[in-house]
């Protein structure tokens, strides 16, 4: 079982590689939004991106109004 | 499709289309590849009757508020039409908004009862906001077994017993309590009548009709305008089917079209250009010899669709392509907000047509359409059958406010006479927004005279209701506006909000102020936030009880240079 550190770390390393950013330039509190800039269609396909990662389902009302990967990686954690 | 005209109101119509139609299938609802649920009229009814008799065995009567705030999904539309068969007034609100935001907007309805989600309700209950509002009435849809629902009431558990009884209302009266915007403390509650429904569900329906076997992809939330005419009241009073998906995940959707067959879909402009985008890429991936041929079929089709839209000659020249949106697409309905005329024209080469138009809540779902008779992207289309739409104080170009009027147009903001009395003025809708009616009758939209942007995503955002958040922030004063309403601008597109600052005496825009902004900023919803900040070095113009004036600010700033003026934030 990850902890909610390696799920957040995972989250943070996958988010980057799916935007093509180097490892490591994102952060727990980072607000994904702003320092993507991506807009909730490409939010979507990056929580697709997760959800095969981690073999599970997040519908999208779980995530509804969650902007940083600190919280995202939250409702990952309770669902793994 | 029923003779609307014979109809008072939208709980009598839609109770005859479930008596003529009840054989027909008028649900679908799935969860990413699974089916849920299928539903005719007939059960559609039956499921409910008991939520309208239960409501009524606990009191609810005629004009009684009843808040819907739901993903869109089966149970959406099925509360709706108990709500509307017991003649109460259904209050649409926005499931993205915070949790404050809705008790705010539930405290302004009036709303006496709510029907909502789960999830939504577990954040709802959490919120202090609540204690404001009025709910007597809360039900839950789709609860775990154990959870605990912090004195609500499981919706699939509120039935009543016996036929419920249908409550008539007229056409006059008010049958939605529809919110254009309005969170953080200025609420615009439009109140759509019955005749506002019927009406603009009889213009939009001789253009685009609906009939049994039509299925409508809903995907675009219930509450707004637009859905709820084609994908609720529409399709319905026409015996048609609306499918539900409980996700938006752009391959889900993707899925949905050749799977249901799907015939009318409505979109924001995003996700439009998002669909060519994948499009053009894989367009853009096929080899030198099959590129070759895709596009002289395409010049080909857009010589054949010039002047109408040819849909079996498209579907035969294009073939992979409309077998990617599952071969009996129609039309793509487009609103919300401007779309670009390029991406109109990508989708009409294609020989699938884009039905752009303009509207506004106030005015009902639509004011103008393209008809297709031909195609223009240049335009929102000419005025629907029963708009009157005339060009207020023309400049020399032709260009003005747009004005509206019809029996579509709303009775009025709730609970705000002076607003009402500012916005509709000796009958005419004054839209705010500015544009032109060329000699084919056809509106061109060039701008806005109001202080509010439009994202893409079809999002009104009034800047007043993103102020809270700056409040008590360490300046002299300050005030948030639309950069283009202090600096016109000919365009619908890259609309934002900056942030107005009147720094105290000797203090300077500091890395620290900056920060602070940043972090109050994240704290909005991101489509609502500010791009930019702009430093005025005087007191903001007020009114004797001391608001801000804030045209006369506008006009203040507007002497600045926009390009050096916004401070990056």
């Amino acid at each position: 079982m990850r902890t909610l550190e390696q799920t957040t770390r995972e989250v943070l390393d996958l988010a980057a590689k799916h935007f093509q950013l180097p490892t490591g330039s994102l952060a727990p509190e980072d607000d994904f939004f702003k320092k993507l800039g991506i807009d909730s269609l490409q939010t979507l396909e990056m929580l697709s991106h997760l959800e095969n990662h981690f073999g599970i389902e997040l519908p999208d009302y779980e995530v509804q109004g969650v902007s940083d990967f600190k919280t995202l990686a939250e409702r990952i954690q309770s669902r793994l | 499709m029923l003779d609307l005209s014979q109809y008072q109101s939208i709980g009598a119509a839609l109770k005859d289309a479930l008596d003529r139609f009840a054989g027909e299938v008028c649900l679908i609802e799935a969860d990413r590849d699974r089916e849920k649920e299928r539903l005719t009229y007939r059960e559609f009814e039956e499921r409910a009757h008991p939520l309208a008799k239960a409501l009524q065995d606990k009191g609810f009567s005629m004009g009684d508020r009843v808040s819907i705030i739901m993903t869109n999904q089966s149970r959406w539309l099925i509360s709706a039409y108990a709500i509307f068969f017991a003649g109460g007034v259904l209050v649409p609100l926005d499931y993205k908004l915070t949790p404050d935001e809705q008790w705010q907007l539930l405290k302004h309805s009036g709303a006496t009862v709510l029907i909502t989600e789960y999830p939504i309700w577990r954040q709802l209950s959490a919120s202090p906001g609540r204690a404001s509002a009025n709910v007597q009435t809360v039900l839950v849809t789709e609860a775990p077994a154990n959870a605990s629902l912090a004195h609500a009431q499981r919706w699939e558990e509120f039935r009543g017993a016996g036929e419920p009884a249908f409550v008539p209302r007229e056409r006059g009266d008010t049958a939605c309590i529809v919110y254009s915007s309005g969170t953080g403390g200025h609420p615009k509650g439009c109140m759509m009548t019955h005749e506002n429904y019927l009406e603009q569900c009889v213009a939009l329906t001789s253009i685009y009709p609906f009939w049994p076997g039509v299925r409508y992809l809903s995907i675009l939330p219930t509450n707004h305008a637009i859905d709820f005419m084609v994908g609720f009241f529409g399709p319905f009073t026409c015996g048609a089917a609306v499918v539900h998906l409980r996700t938006l995940r752009p391959e889900y959707v993707r899925e949905a079209f050749p799977k249901y067959k799907i015939t009318y879909v409505s979109l924001v402009p995003l996700i439009l250009k998002n669909l060519q985008k994948g499009l053009q890429a894989r367009f853009d991936a096929l080899s030198g010899g099959k590129r070759k041929i895709f596009n002289t079929l395409v010049a080909v089709n857009k010589a054949l669709t010039k002047g109408r839209p040819r849909l079996g000659v498209s579907r035969l020249l294009l073939k992979q392509v409309h077998e990617a949106f599952g071969g009996e697409l129609r039309t793509i309905i487009v609103g919300g907000a401007f779309t670009e005329p390029q991406t109109l024209q990508f989708f009409y080469d294609l020989g699938i047509p884009v039905a752009n138009g303009y509207g506004l809540t106030e005015a009902g779902t639509a004011i103008t359409v393209n008809d297709l008779k031909p195609f223009r992207a240049d335009t929102v289309g000419k005025p629907l059958p029963g708009m009157e739409v005339r060009i207020v104080n023309p400049a020399g170009d032709g260009i003005g406010e747009v004005a509206v009027r019809s029996k579509t147009v709303m009775a009025g903001y709730l609970n705000d006479p002076e607003l009402t009395a500012e916005t509709i003025v000796d009958g005419w809708l004054m839209t705010g927004d500015l544009g032109k009616l060329d000699r084919h009758g056809h509106l061109q939209l060039s701008g806005r005279k109001k202080n509010m942007i439009v994202t893409e995503e079809g999002k009104n955002i009034y800047p007043e209701d993103t102020e809270s958040v700056f409040e008590g922030l360490r300046v002299k004063e300050f005030c948030v506006f639309a950069a283009n309403y202090i600096w016109p601008k000919r365009s619908m597109t890259g609309e934002q909000l900056v942030l107005v600052l009147h720094l105290e005496a000797g203090q300077q825009f500091s890395d620290e102020l900056r920060r602070e902004i940043n972090t109050r900023n994240q704290r909005l919803l991101n489509y609502k936030r500010i791009h930019g900040v702009v430093l005025l070095e005087e007191d903001f113009p007020r009114t004797a009880s001391l608001k801000i004036k804030r045209n006369v600010l506008a006009e203040r700033l507007a002497k600045l240079d926009r390009g050096a003026a916004v401070l990056p934030l």
